[in-house]
């Protein structure tokens, strides 16, 4: 462990209407510590000091709630690969770093306060379709339904999904496919989600395209920069799903 | 009610409504004849499910699949954050894929031996008897839970079993199942059965004429009380462990809607009974916010140890020597040694004692002194390193992002046998098994509020077995909550819902006000936090693992200091407008520094030692807990007295058991 110095560059807003602006903060931390709990440590210096202490999404700590956001030095998530806000230690910067830290940016996530945004869009695109129409009680042994090991870990693969918005943010176009291809292909990975298969890939891409979520353009940010890595063949296989889908109608 | 000769009130055991019969044969006969409501009448009425974490999601979604109208919330800015979605390993099942015997039975027999004899019997085999419906039904959802090659679903162990019978998505299950909550309840929102309040906390209940008919919640965006009511009300708001500050909790999650309840008449059963957990990553340092769970299904393949010599244990706290260098006839795989007949499999208060027991006694491996070894040498020597990456790859990876050691690196080869880098482990806060006390029904002390999940006090008596959790929240939520709770609702069909504007609403949303600007007002000297730290720090300390009538006491005085340093040298800065992160920790500061008390009340009380609570005065010679059935084989219900300064009064609750003969716990043969 060693003991540095930082400085961060927060994106500051006080409410949805109000307009923003970055103020830098110098800040002691160590490289065993983690970029939230620096954060935290920020706040309790602004507390002392009787300032208003920086609000942003967190719970877990960790990387799996999904809660967490911040676009750090030009990426969702900071600068490690496959984790979480929550999960980036400081051992990733340098003494006397200047780091940018900003909330996401998309037009269907909206910022609340500072660097917390309106996730909500997410939500209501999995209650268009995002789920196997089935009432609870009832259902028939577990195993009457036996599943290739294959789908189903690749259903697992695509159900890793935590929900962050991080694939918004990334894009240019702040779109939401990964997001939504991730949970279309996981129930038409598997049997119990066939029957609803066309329905659900119209509906999540409705619902997606009216909350103002931008189009795919293939770029593969949103993938490259998933906390989870789910994969781009998400993607195609949404495609194939809607497409098979609009064919049907 | 009635007093005994010391002048501590006894339950009737009526008031415990466990139906009659046969241990196996009473869920049956309750469902055979308790009351229904008719589909015309369901939807009439209207339930508030506090939380959308397992327990919470899935007794939203049930009840609104039945017809009810459901009004839901939690504080993150979704349900699919809830905390249950952290849970690692799995959930169990008395299913018996693997034909190694298992059986309903043998799984209440399990946890009610791992609970140490202190859960309700009744309770632990319904959850059991239930536990093979959650596995149907996660599967019908499109869970993806692990299968093997034939396309069978696939199982692994857990503590305190000696059969296999934990159902697991990679080290992800808490995420999956979540997840299918979260999606049943996604389809009853769209269907508008549910109305779903996101970014709103709890702060009271609102009692009429003696029944639970609403709530005050706060809107954290806005800043505003505002008043929910409907015919009964559910909280589904998890377990107490962030009063320690640190534990694996995540940091929203808090005991305040409990507290609330608590504060209006409905008592909290067993506080003392706190699950540490063995399996987390050492403390690194003051920053640290909080503490990383390692699943417990590395103990499938991961062996503990120390150091058997104390001066490797010296070298290995000064840095002079790493793990890996200690060939294999120095290490004290102490587990193994004390508990043949479980070895690493041992339940967790037992490990976690175990650990504490090396540590203290000088052979801790890390700076601190404060860590034991997981070591899966052995594993990957016999299996190969990408089996094991297969099994616990995203646990290694983990990690390694936190302490910057791969566990699965080469350290040296000695006579063909490879020694890998091992993990460092210490036990940690991690599960309640207190909490509201629930009669069979998840009814509350209270009328018309039932308790559901890690925030009812039920199943796990004084020790929860790991993958039992789930289990048991998605029980309540799906399986017994939405059957029992229209016992109650039955005859509610002609009582029209509350409106809010009643005199009992002007209370009590007059109090949470008054309560904010009293938070407001101090204008001390000390952030939120740091209170929280110190609060964390005397609970750890003094009302830990090992507890003692000096160091209770001790806890008790301090606790009351912290008190008042908290009314007089708290500052909370900004405004009751708008966002106010600061004053919502301080609102549940406070209630986390009430919840220590009770803790601790508890804990004195309880004199012997059982599950999660260990009081050093009483303990065999070899170490182990020595529980007192003969004076407390009860269950501690706790009555709030009209003030938080004053003690709360003590309600037994006699266990009786018909299908178990009570004995002392045996992991060794």
């Amino acid at each position: 462990m060693s003991k540095i110095t930082v400085n961060l560059k927060v994106w500051r807003q006080a409410g949805p209407k109000e307009k923003g602006e970055f103020k830098t903060y110098t800040v002691d931390t160590d490289t065993d510590t983690s970029f939230l709990e620096t954060l935290d440590i920020l706040n309790e210096q602004l507390v002392n000091n009787h300032e208003e202490p920086i609000v942003f999404d967190h719970d877990c700590r960790e990387g799996i709630c999904g809660m967490c956001s911040l676009y750090i030095n030009g990426h969702p998530h900071g600068p490690a690969t496959g984790a979480t806000t929550c999960q980036l230690y400081m051992r990733r910067f340098k003494d006397g770093e200047t780091i940018t830290v900003e909330p996401w940016r998309s037009a269907a996530f909206p910022v609340i306060k500072d660097l917390m945004v309106d996730r909500n869009a997410f939500d209501k695109i999995q209650q268009a379709g995002g789920y196997v129409s089935f009432n609870c009680g009832g259902a028939q042994d577990a195993n009457n339904l036996p599943i290739s090991k294959i789908n189903a870990d690749l259903a697992m693969d695509a159900a890793t999904c935590i929900g962050c918005g991080a694939c918004v943010a990334a894009c240019k176009n702040g779109s939401a496919m990964l997001f939504v291809s991730a949970k279309v292909s996981q129930f038409a990975l598997l049997p119990q989600g066939q029957v609803e298969r066309a329905r659900r890939a119209r509906a999540m891409v409705k619902k997606m395209d009216e909350l103002g979520f931008g189009n795919c353009t293939n770029t593969g940010a949103c993938a490259a920069e998933c906390p989870k890595c789910i994969s781009l063949s998400n993607i195609a296989r949404l495609n194939r799903e809607f497409i098979k889908a609009k064919l049907k109608d | 009610m009635e007093n005994t000769k010391d002048n501590v009130k006894v339950m009737n055991p009526a008031d415990s409504k466990i139906p009659e019969g046969p241990i196996a044969e009473k869920w049956t006969n309750y469902k055979a004849h308790q009351k229904l409501v008719n589909p015309a009448n369901k939807r009439r009425l209207s339930v508030i499910v506090v939380g959308t974490g397992l327990a919470g999601a899935s007794a939203a979604s049930t009840l609104a699949e039945m017809g009810f109208n459901v009004l839901n919330f939690c504080i993150q800015d979704s349900p699919r954050r809830a905390h249950s979605i952290a849970a690692q390993g799995g959930i169990n099942a008395a299913k018996n894929y693997q034909n190694d015997g298992d059986s309903v039975y043998r799984l209440f027999y399990d946890t009610v031996k791992g609970g140490d004899y202190r859960a309700r019997e009744a309770n632990v085999y319904r959850l059991a008897e239930v536990s093979n419906n959650i596995i149907d039904q996660c599967v019908a959802q499109g869970v993806p839970f692990a299968r093997e090659y034939g396309g069978l679903l696939a199982n692994r162990s857990f503590g305190g079993a000696q059969v296999s019978r934990t159902f697991y998505a990679k080290g992800q299950t808490g995420q999956q199942l979540l997840l299918g909550a979260y999606s049943s309840l996604n389809r009853q929102i769209e269907l508008g059965k549910v109305k779903s309040f996101n970014r709103y906390e709890m702060h009271d209940v609102v009692m009429i004429d003696g029944r639970a008919r609403g709530i005050i919640a706060k809107n954290l965006v806005t800043g505003k009380f505002e008043r929910f009511s409907a015919h009964a009300v559910v909280i589904a708001t998890g377990g107490y462990g962030n009063a320690y500050f640190l534990s694996t909790n995540a940091m929203g999650c808090n005991c305040s809607a409990a507290m609330a309840c608590y504060r209006k008449g409905a008592y909290f059963a067993n506080p003392a009974y706190v699950q540490i957990h063995p399996t987390c990553i050492p403390v690194h340092g003051d920053q640290q916010s909080k503490l990383t769970l390692m699943s417990e299904s590395l103990r499938n393949d991961g062996r503990i140890w120390v150091p058997k010599k104390l001066e490797d244990a010296k070298k290995l706290q000064s840095g002079e020597i790493q793990g890996w260098q200690i060939p294999e006839e120095d290490r004290d795989y102490y587990l193994e040694r004390r508990y043949p007949a479980f070895g690493n499999l041992v339940p967790r208060d037992v490990a976690s004692r175990a650990a504490k027991e090396r540590c203290d006694a000088g052979f801790g491996v890390n700076n601190t002194g404060l860590a034991v070894f997981l070591d899966f040498s052995d594993a990957i020597n016999r299996l190969g390193i990408d089996v094991v990456r297969q099994r616990y790859g995203n646990l290694f990876d983990m990690y390694e992002e936190i302490t910057d050691v791969n566990p699965g690196e080469l350290g040296t080869q000695i006579n063909g046998y490879n020694y890998y880098n091992p993990m460092m482990i210490f036990p940690a806060i991690h599960y309640t098994m207190g909490g509201i006390w629930v009669d069979y029904e998840l009814q509350t002390s209270l009328k018309g509020l039932f308790a559901i999940g890690e925030c009812n006090f039920s199943d796990h008596g004084a020790n929860r077995l790991g993958a039992s959790a789930l289990m048991q929240g998605l029980a309540d939520g799906y399986f017994v909550l939405p059957y029992t709770i229209q016992n109650y609702l039955s005859d509610q069909i002609s009582v029209p819902c509350p409106g809010t504007d009643g005199k009992e609403f002007d209370e009590a949303e007059a109090k949470c006000i008054a309560a904010q600007e009293s938070l407001l007002k101090i204008q001390g000297k000390r952030s939120v936090d740091s209170i929280h730290k110190e609060l964390g720090h005397i609970m750890w300390e003094y009302v830990g693992m090992a507890r003692t009538k000096e160091s209770l006491t001790t806890a008790l005085e301090k606790l009351k200091a912290l008190r008042k340093e908290f009314e007089s040298n708290l500052y909370v800065p900004g405004s009751a407008e708008g966002m106010n992160v600061e004053l919502d920790k301080a609102f549940r500061l406070n209630d986390f520094i009430t919840m220590g008390e009770l803790v601790a009340y508890d804990a004195l009380n309880r004199n012997e030692s059982c599950g999660g609570h260990f009081r050093e005065e009483y303990q065999t010679e070899e170490g182990e807990a020595k529980r007192d059935d003969a004076n407390y084989f009860y269950v501690a219900c706790w009555d709030y007295q009209g003030s938080d300064e004053k003690a709360p009064e003590l309600i037994k609750e006699p266990l009786h058991y018909e299908a178990i003969k009570v004995q002392t716990r045996n992991y060794k043969s």
